[in-house]
């Protein structure tokens, strides 16, 4: 018979409806599934025992290797496994040029936005490579489960973009997981330690994984986690500790060559073991016996933590950034989640304890917490806890907008705004007789569409045409849960319609994310000029434009003198337009207006004798009168 | 009348209360539901209901609801693990037939 999990009061289901969901921590190195079973939240092993699965695919002729396996042969067969496919994941073919001359990946040009890696079973995407780790997890859930999963909460960085969080989304649906959520990484954490139902203040969350080291200032407010700052180093992590120490014992050893791979792969081996061992014990000794090198002689816990007191320093100077970013103070942080393998190192633990002056948390895994958080979120998602649990909320990074005239971007959705959210704003034509309209999506928080980060472009075709302003144009921003965004314009008088689901327009580095936000501060008041030149700008041409048009129709109503005022004041404000001093363009503006005055009064006039004709007076008298 | 616990279900039960951190024991019972008639309950218990029995066993508190006892009385719930699925197993002495998935019986 079927094995029974114990449920929460009432929550009891009924045969084969059992709510079974999972939290996935899609990580760069390795990757974990979690549950939550009679109450109590697990990662689940695979057959051996193992919790971590390596984020690691091999592509054979007509298989997949997933996890330890492809591992192995990561270095013998390096074109064919693939690691580390979080690093491309929604990224452009021209960001893995940069990284590519370290790459051993053949990257196929075919499509432009979406880059394919040449493997031998094919070529393949960021998305698929992923895939294949999400359903290798998928399947060792539902093997424990013993049913199929309602859904799955799968985990982001912080600082993951639209195109990487549709990239993370779009490999879960080639798995067949349904994603009930995409959740922050530093916010699984937090929600792991329960800080969601906690005290409300800022937290630290310090991430120092194999490969990568991130640091996010959350605030906890009203049961919302607000990201303030992000930072880290996309290259610092345990790796970086393994070969400090394996470093100084070929200087031990007075080894000055090169080492040959296999015995390079030993020394890590041996680095790691000490390192593991100095977490509880004060000395261990080391011992290593290949053919070219022998070496025995024993490290210290006091030697160990001046070795990588450089690499420590490192991620606190990262911290320190971040919390310049979030613009508040070491104290103000009430607590510090410890998160991946190398935070259970004692000196990073303890000088990060130093540097936010409070004691960090540990007491949970931290290979395994940010797989908790997520799990333990897909069960309030999926229903399995009463209503009392508040359902957790997510807020928006960077600032959605499009372009108007001049190329400045207007702000819909303010970044820091909860989601899922719906905001509207009414736009309007800017020239007569248009009938189509380009909308350009954007995301950042600078003024300018040229320094913000374009995410789509789209057209409204087709609505009638009309005067210049007459137009309604209704543009809607929606951002669901997992902060996917959909556009949605719409003409209002004639019902014309055109959305657009921002699919991943790739492109973006690892330092342009991070430092988006700190550009928009540095420049916030060049920003602010730029934008009141543009507009002024844009205001100067609006004008030029409608002048040209009544001359064009009405250039008979005017003397040769007046003509003359007009065109001299035109001359002036197209000349300090083309200037960046947006008091003289205001100035040009107000001068153009004053010099037409009675050229607008009498094309005013000439246009209601014109539409009188032929009328009777009283015609027009109003019923009242 | 009794039901009994096996030490593997005791502990496992312990450990998850303990986990919780809150309730006063584990709730046996059976709902009308399910494609052969019947379907087991198991859920955490915060506060008693007037017609509910309570028995111990291994350190486990047991709360049935009397409607419920007669369709498993005589039960041991059992803690087992199948490869990679773990969990608790009714062994009902009333059970004459269940369906091929296991989750719903007959009496």
């Amino acid at each position: 018979m079927a094995l029974l999990q114990i449920s929460e009061p009432g929550q009891s289901t009924a045969p084969h409806q059992h709510r079974l969901a999972v939290g996935i921590d899609l990580g760069t190195t390795n990757s974990l599934v979690a549950t939550v079973r009679s109450g109590n939240v697990q990662t689940l092993p695979d057959e051996n025992g193992n919790h971590l699965l390596p984020s690691v695919v091999r592509y054979l002729d007509n298989s997949v290797e997933v996890g330890a396996d492809a591992l192995l042969h990561a270095v013998a067969d390096p074109a064919n496994t693939i690691v580390s496919v979080k690093r491309f994941m929604g990224r452009g073919i021209g960001d893995l040029r940069v990284l590519g001359s370290k790459l051993p990946y053949q990257f196929v040009d075919a499509d432009k936005a979406v880059p394919r890696i040449q493997t031998r079973g094919g070529d393949v995407s960021a998305t698929e490579v992923s895939a294949e780790i999400l359903r290798a997890l998928k399947k060792r859930a539902i093997n424990t489960l013993g049913d199929e999963l309602q859904g799955a909460v799968i985990t982001v960085p912080a600082y993951f973009d639209e195109a990487q969080r549709q990239a993370t989304k779009d490999a879960a649906s080639l798995a067949g997981l349904n994603v009930l959520r995409l959740l922050n990484e530093p916010t699984a954490a937090a929600v792991a330690y329960g800080l969601d139902s906690g005290r409300e203040g800022v937290i630290a969350v310090y991430d120092l994984g194999g490969g990568t080291f991130d640091i996010s200032i959350l605030r906890l407010h009203q049961g919302v986690f607000e990201v303030m700052a992000t930072g880290g180093d996309s290259a610092l992590g345990g790796d970086d500790i393994d070969h400090v120490i394996a470093e100084w014992m070929l200087d031990q050893a007075g080894y000055t060559q090169d080492p040959e791979p296999r015995l390079a792969r030993e020394l890590m081996r041996a680095a790691r073991a000490a390192k593991e061992d100095l977490t509880e014990q004060s000395q261990t000794g080391i011992a290593i016996d290949t053919d070219e090198f022998q070496w025995h002689g024993s490290l210290s816990r006091e030697q160990m933590n001046a070795l990588i007191e450089p690499l420590v320093r490192k991620t606190l100077m990262s911290c320190r950034r971040a919390l310049r970013d979030a613009g508040i103070a070491n104290q103000d942080i009430i607590e510090v989640v410890m998160v991946g393998g190398s935070t259970r190192v004692p000196y990073v633990r303890d000088r990060v304890g130093e540097f936010f002056e409070c004691e960090p948390l540990v007491s949970i895994d931290p290979d395994r917490v940010v797989a908790i958080g997520a799990a333990l979120q897909a069960d309030v998602l999926v229903g399995n806890k009463s209503g009392e649990d508040m359902l957790l909320l997510d807020i928006i990074p960077l600032s959605l907008g499009i372009e108007t005239m001049g190329g400045l971007s207007e702000k819909i959705i303010q970044r820091n705004t909860p989601i899922p959210v719906s905001r509207a704003q009414d736009f309007t034509t800017y020239k007569d007789g248009q009938t189509a309209m380009a909308l350009h999506v954007v995301q950042g928080e600078r003024e300018l569409v040229s320094d913000c980060r374009s995410l789509a472009h789209f057209e409204l075709r087709g609505f009638p045409p009309q005067v210049a302003g007459a137009a309604r144009i209704r543009v809607t921003f929606q951002v669901d849960a997992d902060g996917l965004l959909s556009v949605h314009a719409r003409e209002e008088n004639s019902g014309t319609e055109a959305s657009v689901d921002v699919k991943p327009s790739y492109g973006l580095t690892d330092g342009e994310i991070e430092a988006m936000l700190r550009e928009s501060i540095d420049h916030a008041e060049e920003d602010m000029q730029t934008r009141t030149l543009r507009e002024e700008q844009v205001e100067a041409e609006r004008v030029i434009e409608a002048l040209d048009s009544a001359l064009e129709a009405d250039a008979d109503l005017l003397t040769e003198e007046e003509s003359q005022t007009i065109s001299a004041a035109r001359e002036s404000l197209v000349l300090t337009s083309a200037g960046d001093d947006p008091e003289a363009i205001k100035k040009a503006i107000v001068g153009l207006e004053k010099a037409c005055e009675d050229f607008v009064a009498r094309r005013m006039n000439t246009s209601i004798r014109k539409a009188m004709k032929g009328h009777a007076i009283d015609e027009y008298a109003t019923e009242d009168e | 009348m009794a039901i009994t616990v096996t030490q593997a279900a005791a502990d496992r039960v312990n450990d998850f209360l303990a986990n919780r951190g809150k309730g006063i024991g584990l709730r046996l019972g059976v709902k009308t539901t399910g494609c052969s008639g019947m379907a087991y309950v198991l859920e955490f218990v915060d506060e008693l209901n007037p017609e509910d029995e309570v028995f111990e066993d291994h350190g486990v508190k047991v709360i049935v609801d009397k409607k419920s006892l007669v369709y498993i009385d005589g039960t041991e719930l059992d803690f087992t693990r199948e490869g990679l699925n773990e969990g608790f197993k009714f062994n009902n002495p009333n059970e004459k037939a269940q369906c091929g998935c296991g989750e719903s019986f007959t009496v």
